[in-house]
């Protein structure tokens, strides 16, 4: 029952957090900083897992890896930039966190491209 | 969660922090409880940021950003 241990860590830590709060702002928000990368870095050992079922997956479907390569780090991508603006914006500065997803948004686009690209192939090869 | 010991130190550091400021700002010693204050955020920044450059590889290995 580890969803047991999650939640009972997130009410202790927001407990101390209220506690700091009135007196350390600051170290209020690094607390709050820090229980989410704890549970982060908890769950990043079932994400692993995951993918390595999907790595299997595709293996056995013999499905080209650059493909699945591609995904797997769009994924990272959008677990890191939604991590980094949720951070901003619990601060305060949802300026600093929208220009955070916009990054995010275009750097998956970049990797994103030549698979477009192929598929735009594919479609542009079939038409007659 | 082995991650629970963590919590706990810097929640402790910021009450002792807070405690210590309120007892030498009643002593009329301003300058050196802003002082105490600047170590005590630079020693939490210290440990925050080696947990998120940790929280950074595990994401690089994991997801396969070279």
């Amino acid at each position: 029952m580890e969803i047991i241990q999650i939640v009972s860590f997130g009410l202790v830590a927001t407990i101390l957090v209220i506690l700091l709060k009135e007196q350390k702002p600051q170290i209020a928000f690094l607390l709050a900083i820090i229980t989410g990368i704890s549970i982060f870095i908890f769950l990043i050992g079932k994400i692993a897992i995951i993918i390595q079922t999907i790595e299997q997956l595709a293996f056995e479907a013999n499905i080209n890896i650059v493909f699945l390569e591609t995904i797997l780090k769009i994924i990272g991508i959008a677990y890191i930039a939604e991590f980094g603006a949720q951070i901003s914006r619990d601060a305060g500065e949802g300026t600093i966190a929208n220009k955070i997803e916009l990054a995010g948004k275009i750097l998956i686009m970049v990797l994103a491209l030549p698979i477009i690209a192929v598929i735009i192939e594919t479609v542009i090869q079939l038409l007659p | 969660m082995y991650d629970i010991d963590i919590i706990f130190k810097i929640a402790g550091i910021g009450i002792a922090i807070a405690f210590i400021h309120t007892i030498l700002k009643q002593a009329g010693k301003e300058d050196i409880a802003h002082w105490t204050t600047l170590i005590g955020f630079i020693i939490i920044i210290f440990m925050v940021a080696t947990k998120i450059s940790d929280l950074f590889q595990t994401i690089r290995q994991t997801f396969l950003l070279q």
